[in-house]
């Protein structure tokens, strides 16, 4: 069972020979083959190119011999890509390796597989793949959560040691949650983009989806840092984020916004929650109220921003250059018109319309302008918040992880799923999702995991980390499958 | 918000450069105009404190230095094209 170990442990018995990274590999292949039938989180591997790099490993890096899945929107060279898509699946082969996957190899892990996801990352359920069903491994009956649902699945059912996930409004924290998982959001440009297909830029960063906080942590050390790639990467010098887990919650203001624990709220959730906050302050730590009064504002701003970028990224596919294009076009319009419509499924061409809308003449300062006021607003009750505490605490998601097609005729109900995750990508924050108990079991349903979010500002992710680590210390780590 | 006509997906949806079928014109109509009405919300916060120029992010201010790199290999960036003739990506006539 070396596959359901934590990194820290697969690195110790690495680096003293009593496995080899091809044993590591073996051991995660026979779990895929025996579970993910079943779940359906991997869109692809390749176990005889991955024991090549196995034998190649370098053991004295950080990473060294352990084995990452990766979110299928991220260029892994000479890896097929297909963003959860039609218009790319069977068609696209990554020409190159985005700048984290350059930075996994050097820390000596290996890329070995690609996980499905919510076509170009828009959706709260996976179910907007266009390739295949991803189920929750706690209860197959329930979405895993979205985007990047295969590579919360993977890691929740042990088929992975840990994976990458992008989040662009709660992508990586929100099926965190539902699988019980640690998913960590880094702060807006900690981590380059250069490589990761693009949906709304200002928005998304790259994150570790793992068993526990120390693992996220050594990812995030790997991938994250400058790069002349990404002009939106920042170019502060990267922290030692091993040095911050330790020292605890004692001491740390923690806030509980009023807004994250209103109206629309699980009860099971809520009292969740609310227990943990009462062993943290059992154990030393700090609680404010405090208030995020743009809350309710922030689903309205996030898909007025995200859908006009989703649309200028988007219009890349043309099927000119690479991706799908429509048999015997009688023009070039023509041939941007149907490839377009063939490719892409209901969700993105719903996104990218009402991007276009928002940004087309005499509708732009009225949505799109009004937008970016607004996000500054968000933005500014986070900078006051932080001034009277360290993190923020509340629920990951206002509920556990939804059946199959409880909210697919319903676009807005899918898109309030992530009311609790979005802000922190408006406001450029980091954050970290991380089990705090489970639902009671019913005879219909077994116990469902129930994610904590904490927030902190943007690069306080030592802040974090500690927190985070903390938290874990108290509540306890991830309970597999 | 201007919310007065119900949202035009046919003429939106050619700005954008995608054919929909009549069911899928009609179902982003409905769709579109709940989510238009829901986003109208933000008529009612008041903005007038914020600085009209929020768009700047601040941080995507620098230039890297301007030395000479090899760019990708034009093999490799041909791989992917749905169509080729030769080392050139091959598409419909463009001029009438």
């Amino acid at each position: 069972m070396l596959h359901t170990q934590p990194i820290s442990t697969l690195r110790r018995l690495l680096v003293s020979r009593e496995i080899s990274p091809a044993d590591l590999l073996r051991s995660v292949e026979s779990s895929i083959a025996a579970t993910d039938p079943a779940i359906g989180a991997y869109l692809h591997r390749d176990f005889p190119a991955a024991l090549a790099e196995a034998e190649k490993a370098d053991l004295t890096q950080p990473l060294g011999g352990i084995p990452i899945g990766i979110k299928d929107i991220i260029n892994v060279k000479d890896q097929p890509l297909t963003c959860g898509s039609k218009i790319l699946a069977g068609k696209f082969t990554s020409p190159y390796d985005a700048t984290v996957i350059t930075r996994l190899r050097a820390a000596g892990a290996i890329p070995f597989g690609k996980l499905n996801m919510d076509e170009f990352a828009m959706g709260s359920s996976t179910e907007n793949s266009a390739l295949q069903i991803t189920r929750n491994p706690v209860d197959p009956s329930r979405v895993p959560g979205g985007s990047s649902g295969g590579s919360a699945a993977a890691v929740a059912a042990g088929t992975a040691v840990a994976t990458l996930g992008t989040d662009t409004g709660g992508s990586i924290r929100q099926p965190a949650s539902f699988c019980g998982i640690v998913g960590l959001k880094p702060s807006y440009g900690r981590v380059s983009r250069f490589g990761c297909t693009a949906y709304a830029s200002s928005l998304e960063q790259i994150g570790p989806m793992t068993r526990n906080v120390t693992d996220a942590a050594l990812i995030l050390q790997a991938i994250a840092g400058p790069d002349p790639a990404d002009s939106t990467c920042r170019r502060e010098p990267l922290p030692d984020f091993s040095k911050a887990l330790s020292g605890g919650i004692k001491g740390l203001r923690l806030g509980l916004p009023e807004e994250y624990f209103g109206a629309g709220i699980d009860p099971e959730v809520r009292a969740a929650v609310e227990k943990a906050v009462r062993k943290l302050e059992q154990e030393g730590a700090e609680i404010h109220p405090v208030t995020l009064p743009h809350t309710s504002s922030a689903v309205a701003t996030y898909y007025i921003i995200a859908t006009a970028e989703a649309s200028a990224n988007l219009a890349r596919f043309d099927g000119i250059r690479y991706g799908h294009r429509c048999e015997n076009p009688e023009n070039l319009l023509d041939l941007y018109n149907r490839s377009r419509a063939e490719g892409f499924g209901p969700e993105v061409k719903r996104r990218i319309i009402l991007g276009t809308y928002v940004l087309s003449s005499g509708y732009y300062d009225a949505y799109y302008r009004k937008a970016w006021k607004v996000r500054y607003l968000i933005r500014q009750d986070f900078t006051r918040a932080f001034e009277k505490v360290d993190l923020i605490l509340g629920p990951t998601c206002p509920t556990p992880a939804f059946k199959f097609g409880a909210h697919t005729s319903d676009p807005l109900q899918m898109y309030l799923a992530d009311i609790y995750t979005i802000a922190a990508n408006l406001a450029g924050l980091c954050g970290i999702s991380l089990p705090c108990g489970r639902t009671a079991a019913t005879p219909d349903t077994p116990a469902l995991p129930i994610g904590l979010q904490l927030l902190a500002p943007p690069l306080a992710e030592p802040t974090l980390l500690r927190a985070a680590w903390g938290v874990e210390q108290i509540l306890g780590e991830v309970d597999l499958v | 918000m201007p919310q007065e006509e119900p949202i035009n997906v046919r003429y939106v949806a050619g700005l954008a450069r995608l054919t929909l079928t009549a069911e899928e014109e009609a179902a982003y109509t409905s769709q579109l105009d709940r989510i238009l009405h829901y986003v109208a919300q933000l008529d009612e916060v008041d903005v007038s404190s914020v600085p009209e120029h929020t768009l700047e992010e601040g941080n995507c201010d620098f230039t890297r230095p301007d030395v000479a790199r090899a760019s990708q290999p034009m093999e490799s960036a041909l791989q992917n094209a749905p169509r080729r003739s030769g080392d050139q990506f091959q598409v419909p006539k463009v001029v009438e």
